[in-house]
């Protein structure tokens, strides 16, 4: 059993870090556009980013999974069910990271910018070396929080038959008619989002050497 | 860290230039609007090598704006703006400013720095990178060389020492002169202050106003924003006197406080001078 779960857990990782390596960089484009000066662009991403928080998840990765079939006539092979699933959770945790971009954004002081204006650094250069790097400071706790709720989350890729750890704690439990394979399952998850926690914890400590 | 630039005395202006004089910052007939509202109306000031100006005048006589236009953080709709030789903005056939190149406009902040009344440092960087950074990465200067200025500025400004403290760690004072350092790390022509100690106490006002001092004495080129009277009359050549979004009144320090020709600026002067 022990080995099936550690399996599913292999799996529930490649869906967590597939997730936020798409999600996290996505994230910052999205607010761009949520940001953008482009009125039409704007309220495209506003309307895709209600979109995404206001509905949920479960469903997200029911629509990724079947839209090529149901929607284009696509046949869809097995080996789409994970690609769909990174697909949902990509662009899900993107609007939710997108909006946690944002409000670290605005919260940096227009004297930023101008004080870089004035050295002669570019729009991007000021952005990513005077920027964002402290809107990664402010935004660290938020981010925090996501990454957790992703840890648990990962879960939900059993409606796509993912053979996540969930997944696979759900079909141990019924061969074996016992809830053994969830507390064990549910262990993994707590001990993998102790690690997470302990590591964003030393990111934030490392970001400690000085306040604004 | 600057040769010292002999300030222009009565002779050499008294002499006939053959040609028209390149001033290093002249603003002519600038015109800057928010909206409805007219923040600058017709403001001309020309600034010569080693001059030490201050501009004075009540909250929301647009002085800020003014800084800001010369220092492109702010664009203005009509006028002209030019460093030395560097056309920086003119007006059109119709009277609108239109405005050089970028490549133009990036070049010309290596003329000017800019120090801010809340200092707008970067917080996450030490102080040594706030100053070295922009030589660095803009000006892709020399490590070497740039360090070992950023060395002497931050001696110069009498923080030796706090090379590798972050600016939290320092008192406004300290955090003001060190973004006069950094703005001098650039080798700017002319320096603008905007209210430099209008953030500080009263006993962290006097050590930067002395940096400024000092910096005059070298005969710094500078534009100063500021409401400290007394250390306008001490240090600059000449002050102006906004209000309203024009230049009300100009004069040699001296005779412009002790002797003001203005209704207007006798009356700014009883309210703000001691
Ligand atoms: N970005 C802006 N948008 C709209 N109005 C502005 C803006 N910046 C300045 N103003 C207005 O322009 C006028 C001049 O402002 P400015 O900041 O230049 O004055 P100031 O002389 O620097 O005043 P203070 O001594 O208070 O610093 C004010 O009425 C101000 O409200
Ligand atoms: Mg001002």
């Amino acid at each position: 059993m022990l080995g099936m779960l550690g399996e599913g857990f292999i799996v529930s990782l490649q869906i967590f870090c597939l997730t936020l390596l798409g999600s996290l960089p996505l994230g910052l484009l999205v607010a761009f556009g949520r940001m953008s000066r482009i009125k039409p662009l704007s309220i495209a991403v506003q309307i895709y980013i209600s979109v995404m928080r206001g509905t949920p998840l479960m469903l997200q990765l029911m629509v990724v999974y079947y839209l090529p079939y149901f929607g284009f006539g696509i046949g869809i092979g097995d080996s789409y069910r994970f690609v769909a699933t990174i697909i949902a959770f990509v662009i899900n945790y993107a609007a939710y990271f997108a909006e946690i971009y944002r409000s670290g954004i605005q919260s940096i002081p227009r004297g930023q910018y101008e004080a870089a204006g004035v050295l002669g650094y570019s729009r991007a250069q000021t952005f990513f070396s005077i920027i964002f790097p402290q809107v990664v400071k402010r935004i660290l706790p938020a981010v925090t929080n996501e990454v957790i709720t992703l840890v648990k989350d990962t879960s939900l890729s059993f409606v796509l038959s993912v053979p996540e750890m969930f997944t696979t704690a759900k079909a141990i439990a019924a061969a074996q008619k016992s809830m053994v394979a969830f507390a064990v399952a549910g262990v993994f998850y707590y001990v993998f989002n102790a690690v997470v926690a302990f590591a964003m914890n030393l990111v934030e400590k490392k970001m400690d050497y000085y306040h604004e | 860290m600057n040769e010292a630039k002999p300030k222009p005395s009565a002779k050499v202006s008294d002499q006939k230039p053959t040609r028209e004089q390149k001033h290093l910052l002249s603003l002519e007939h600038i015109k800057k609007s928010f909206g409805d509202a007219r923040v600058l109306k017709d403001i001309s000031i020309k600034v010569d090598t080693g001059e030490v100006v201050a501009v004075i005048g009540p909250s929301g006589s647009g002085k800020s704006t003014l800084l800001r236009c010369a220092t492109l953080l702010e664009t203005f709709e009509s006028g002209r703006l030019a460093y030395g030789d560097l056309t920086i903005a003119e007006n059109d056939a119709n009277g609108c400013a239109v405005y050089a190149s970028k490549a133009v406009l990036k070049h010309a902040k290596t003329r000017f720095g800019l120090v801010f009344q809340n200092f707008n440092l970067f917080p996450h960087y030490t102080v040594l990178h706030n100053i070295t950074a922009a030589p660095l990465r803009v000006q892709k200067r020399e490590r070497e060389e740039v360090v070992a200025l950023a060395q002497s500025l931050l001696d110069k400004m009498g923080l030796a020492g706090k090379e590798n403290m972050v600016p939290c760690e320092l008192s406004g004072g300290q955090q003001q002169r060190v973004a006069i350092a950094r703005a001098l790390a650039l080798n700017p022509q002319v320096l603008f202050f905007d209210e430099p100690t209008s953030a500080l106490d009263p006993e962290l006002t006097r050590e930067v106003l002395n940096v400024i001092r000092d910096l005059a004495a070298e005969h710094m080129t500078m534009v100063i924003v500021t409401h400290e009277m007394s250390f306008a009359r001490d240090v600059a050549d000449r002050i102006v006197f906004m209000e309203g979004g024009v230049i009300v009144e100009e004069g040699t320090a001296a005779s412009l406080i002790a002797n003001p020709q203005q209704e207007r600026t006798k009356a700014f002067l009883s309210h703000y001078g001691e």
